[in-house]
């Protein structure tokens, strides 16, 4: 080849094609915008950005937990504390996620075209209980014995447990330090993604106006 | 349903925008979520109750110790008659013609007798003669002749006491069963049967099943639950030991354990107390579903429109300085 063709003509290129898809439904200043509209006020928002927050702790901590093995939290001062705040991390995770929830119900955030993302939300609260059910039995504490033996009950009623091992130490932990997270962390890349994309929905009724 | 424009710049055409520092924002979170997380961590630390062992268990009570396990030998405990995916011997749950728990099989096998007792009695104990002796009368006898001893030993346990640890029954004939019980209890004092249940012929070993079904089918363990509240009828599926809030988000599911028709004996249309399972997981499967499928659900996704909740949100959008 003499010389590179221009990119505007290597039409069949799909990497052409995925950089177009990508500047014409992502551009920069959908992705990090640096305007947005005036009726972005509510504290309502906020509890979107510190669910990512609350995630990121969770993360960060839950990789300290697992460089360091599951027995040195049982040990060390310092594990526990790093136990702790991977804890509490969930705790406030759970928190603002179900506000997050509630706050976009009473929004219908899934208006003009937003459904997908409201039911990708939806299966990220799911992966999330059962990542943070995986956590639970991952303990190696009496809590994590007692939730086994009894919630061994449930998953085999429903046939899961035939797959899923509540008993089995093994399969829980490498389920809830990485698959799980790994799901969780796409779905929520996603969700985002989507929600810049489409940017922010407007209100339900119109502005300074009667309800509908 | 109003669709999207094209374009955002399309569909925030005529509103007024206004300036906006995402990563500041991002960045304003991370801190105070961290600074939150930490000082919270600092404070209330989080629960960690040590587990408890099997040789714990034989050393606090031994009387149950040796009832479980007889009754392992007889068949009759939770696990020796559990089902699917354990073992054949119970039906499992079903409704209607849904039965997971059926179609699935043993994936996971365990005989109680054997898993429990038989084998750990055989590789604890093989340099002792008259454990070898018991053993091999146990296994010779008949299932008549086993049920026999099994019963009778364990209506003497009823009234047993225990001296120095050990468990001491009336005399009756109990066959080979109090030398058996007795060789199980100590290998299970000093710790040997926590190691014995994990064996599986590989030198890593990260599966508890044996053990956990084991303990749970005494009554120790949920002896000491019940003490934290977490029994299943305590709304124990969300609660953890300490005063830590535990999996506050499972509430939903919880409640449906506590009332009619999982509660009931009778039911209503198949789903009662000896299905709450099966039925518990499919009604969250389902109301799971419908959350995510809200926008597509009437009334549940009109809602929102209905209760002025989002006029709060947006009170200054909607306030009349916003007409001007």
């Amino acid at each position: 080849m003499d010389a590179a063709e221009p990119i505007s003509e290597q039409p069949t290129s799909w990497t052409v094609r995925t950089r177009r898809a990508i500047d014409r439904h992502l551009p920069m200043d959908h992705l990090l915008p640096v305007r947005q509209p005036y009726y972005v006020g509510s504290w309502v928002y906020v509890f979107g950005v510190i669910t990512i927050a609350a995630l990121v702790w969770v993360v960060a901590s839950g990789v300290v937990l697992a460089f360091m093995g599951p027995q040195w939290w049982h040990d060390s001062s310092v594990g526990r504390f790093f136990n702790s705040l991977h804890f509490w991390s969930v705790q406030l995770f759970f928190i603002f996620m179900v506000l997050h929830l509630w706050g976009q119900y009473f929004m219908a955030g899934w208006r003009h075209g937003r459904a997908a993302t409201w039911a990708i939300g939806v299966v990220i609260f799911g992966i999330s209980i059962l990542t943070a059910f995986t956590g639970y039995l991952s303990q190696q504490n009496f809590d994590s014995q007692f939730i086994a033996v009894n919630a061994k009950d449930a998953m085999n009623g429903a046939g899961i447990g035939a797959f899923f091992n509540v008993l089995n130490f093994g399969q829980m932990y490498g389920l809830h330090i990485m698959l799980l997270p790994i799901g969780v962390t796409i779905l929520v890349v996603l969700h985002i993604v989507m929600v810049r994309a489409r940017g922010v929905v407007k209100p339900i009724d119109p502005e300074g106006g009667a309800r509908s | 349903m109003k669709p999207m424009g094209a374009t955002q710049e399309e569909y925030y055409r005529g509103v007024r925008m206004v300036p906006y520092d995402l990563v500041k924002e991002l960045v304003l979170a991370l801190a105070g979520v961290g600074i939150l997380a930490l000082a919270v961590s600092a404070i209330l630390s989080s629960p960690d109750v040590a587990p408890i062992t099997i040789a714990a268990w034989a050393q606090s009570d031994p009387v149950d110790f040796v009832t479980t396990a007889t009754n392992e030998l007889a068949g009759s405990t939770t696990s020796a008659g559990y089902g699917n995916p354990y073992n054949t011997n119970g039906s499992g749950q079903a409704w209607g013609p849904i039965a997971p728990q059926t179609w699935f099989g043993t994936r996971i096998p365990i005989d109680s007798a054997t898993t429990f007792v038989i084998q750990p009695l055989q590789r604890g104990a093989s340099s002792n003669t008259d454990l070898g002796a018991s053993l091999d009368t146990w296994q010779k006898a008949g299932a008549d002749q086993q049920g026999r001893w099994t019963d009778a030993y364990t209506k003497a346990l009823a009234d047993a006491s225990v001296k120095d640890g050990k468990v001491m029954v009336a005399d009756g004939d109990y066959g080979p069963l109090p030398v058996m019980m007795s060789n199980l209890l100590g290998i299970a004092q000093t710790g040997g049967l926590d190691g014995l249940l994990m064996v599986n012929g590989r030198f890593y070993q990260t599966d508890y099943t044996p053990a956990l079904l084991f303990m749970g089918d005494g009554s120790y363990l949920s002896g000491q639950a019940e003490q934290w509240n977490l029994l299943g009828d305590q709304w124990g599926m969300m609660n953890e030991t300490g005063r830590y809030p535990g999996q506050t988000w499972l509430w939903l599911y919880t409640m449906w354990y506590q009332v009619p028709p999982f509660t009931s004996d009778t039911g209503f249309i198949g789903l009662n107390s000896s299905n709450a399972d099966l039925g518990i997981i499919i009604l969250m499967t389902l109301l799971t579903a419908a959350l995510a499928l809200v926008p597509l659900i009437p009334i549940l996704r009109d809602i929102p429109h209905w209760v002025p909740i989002h006029r709060l949100i947006w009170r200054g959008y909607y306030a009349p300085k916003a007409r001007d």
